[in-house]
């Protein structure tokens, strides 16, 4: 890694879900870890999340979940992200996301899945040895 | 990629190619000053605009107003948000964009947050640099809008050719508006969220603090305009305002002065930096840095002849000796 070189992670909602809670404690955390966090806020679309991440150079997308809309809104992130040729930014999802589907989001293609009630240094550790910088 | 391909791309307005130079810029790898060479040329001409201000006045927020307003004249837009980063961790949160948002699925629209680094004076240190990618991309208009400043962070007006600062009617009294410093660097001030109580008692401080001020600049009178960014109140007449700025610099030496200024900035950043590399480069591994602190911290030497003796150790050639005019041509050589 480049001696200057810092992670850059764009953190977001998506779609109509108004829990910021965790996105907010999420990008605190990265904050916290030394990255660069660019938080998008509410209400986004896919196609928004992806553009911003081109402009902001993103390493790492966040997306916080709380609203039962993971296994809608993560194909069309992960169609995005390929539209742009973007496979090299690492993609992780986040929030209240059933056991049960974290296989299901994986296989769709996202990077990890923390789900709540995870601890703060696995996500930092999983960011820092995963990036592709 | 080389130099000269990811110039040309970037000139050719390809979002990616940009958006990887600035963060080479901001890594400070080399090759992104080779292309910020080739990108130099032709560039200075867009029109910059700094907006400035305490944390939290609607900075942000006027920005987006701004973009829309910029937009709707069919001029294109690029912006640079800065926040601060800690200096504890090195890590940040750039907040800005969260008011911009909706702009971000406008392709003449490039929007880039940008975190200080440990840079002072409420920008980063790759910001102009970063000015001169959005235009060299073809950006017509670029903004700056600095960190939440204090009272001191005057930067961004050596760097923007009109600057805004923002101000709220709870800014203080006019003992405040009477103070040196950031009240001097705006071109126009803003007195944003005048829906907020307090607004006329606000214009009256600053309007009375306005009257004893020398101005900045020859023939043009700082105007105050009121806003209220979040109900989109007041944008008009700040355009009219920034395009009477805009036309005042046109008409006299005002674009050539500032040039000239910006230029001066930069050069005397750049050679600082330039100086600081050659010398920790000097340094590197052979523990003298960590000695002479020691020294210093320990009282044996003090700071000032500590710095006289690294200095003549790494920059050979005294300066005397080694400047010559631009296009005179070395005697015998």
């Amino acid at each position: 890694m480049k001696r200057d070189k810092k992670i850059r992670v764009v953190v977001s909602k998506v779609g109509l879900d108004g829990h910021d809670r965790g996105a907010k404690v999420i990008s605190s955390l990265l904050r916290e870890a030394g990255m660069e966090v660019i938080y998008l806020g509410m209400y986004q679309m896919p196609s928004d999340i992806i553009k911003a991440a081109i402009d902001e150079d993103a390493d790492v997308i966040g997306v916080s979940y709380l609203s039962g809309e993971h296994l809608i809104y993560t194909p069309q992130i992960v169609d995005e992200m390929k539209k742009a040729n973007l496979d090299h930014v690492l993609f992780v999802a986040g929030g209240v996301i059933p056991v049960e589907d974290i296989s299901t989001l994986k296989k769709m293609g996202v990077d990890e899945v923390f789900v709540a009630g995870s601890l703060t240094e696995p996500i930092v550790k999983f960011v820092k040895d995963n990036v592709r910088v | 990629m080389e130099a000269k391909e990811w110039a040309l791309k970037v000139r050719r307005g390809d979002r990616k190619a940009a958006s990887k130079l600035i963060s080479a810029i901001e890594n400070k790898e080399k090759i992104a000053r080779n292309v910020l060479k080739l990108l130099f040329y032709g560039t200075g001409k867009a029109v910059s605009l700094g907006i400035t201000g305490p944390a939290g006045v609607g900075k942000s927020c006027l920005v987006s107003c701004l973009i829309t307003a910029f937009r709707k004249k069919g001029k294109t837009v690029g912006v640079i948000a800065v926040d601060p980063s800690s200096p504890f961790t090195g890590g940040a949160f750039l907040g800005d964009r969260v008011r911009m948002m909706s702009h971000t699925r406008d392709d003449g629209v490039y929007m880039r947050s940008m975190a200080t680094r440990g840079y002072l004076g409420g920008l980063a240190r790759s910001t102009l640099d970063t000015m001169r990618v959005l235009e060299a991309m073809g950006k017509q208009v670029v903004m700056v809008e600095t960190v939440g400043t204090g009272q001191d962070e005057i930067e961004i007006a050596q760097i923007v050719q009109t600057c805004l600062l923002v101000l709220t009617p709870d800014m203080g009294d006019d003992i405040q508006a009477m103070k040196s410093g950031i009240m001097e660097i705006g071109n126009i001030i803003v007195l944003n969220k005048t829906d907020l109580p307090g607004k006329e008692k606000a214009l009256l401080d600053l309007e009375t603090a306005l009257r004893f001020r020398s101005p900045a600049e020859e023939g043009w009178s700082t105007p105050i305009v009121s806003t209220s960014a979040s109900k989109g109140e007041g944008i008009e007449e700040l355009m009219n305002e920034i395009e009477k700025h805009q036309a005042y610099l046109r008409t006299g030496e005002g674009l050539s002065k500032f040039a000239f200024k910006r230029a001066e900035k930069e050069g005397a950043v750049l050679l600082k930096d330039e100086i600081e590399r050659a010398i920790f480069h000097g340094l590197k591994g052979t523990g003298l840095r960590r000695r002479y602190l020691e020294k210093i911290a320990g009282g044996e030497i003090d700071p000032y002849s500590a710095v006289e003796e690294v200095l003549s150790r790494f920059i050979k050639d005294s300066p005397q000796e080694s400047i010559r005019p631009l296009n005179q041509k070395k005697a015998g050589g």
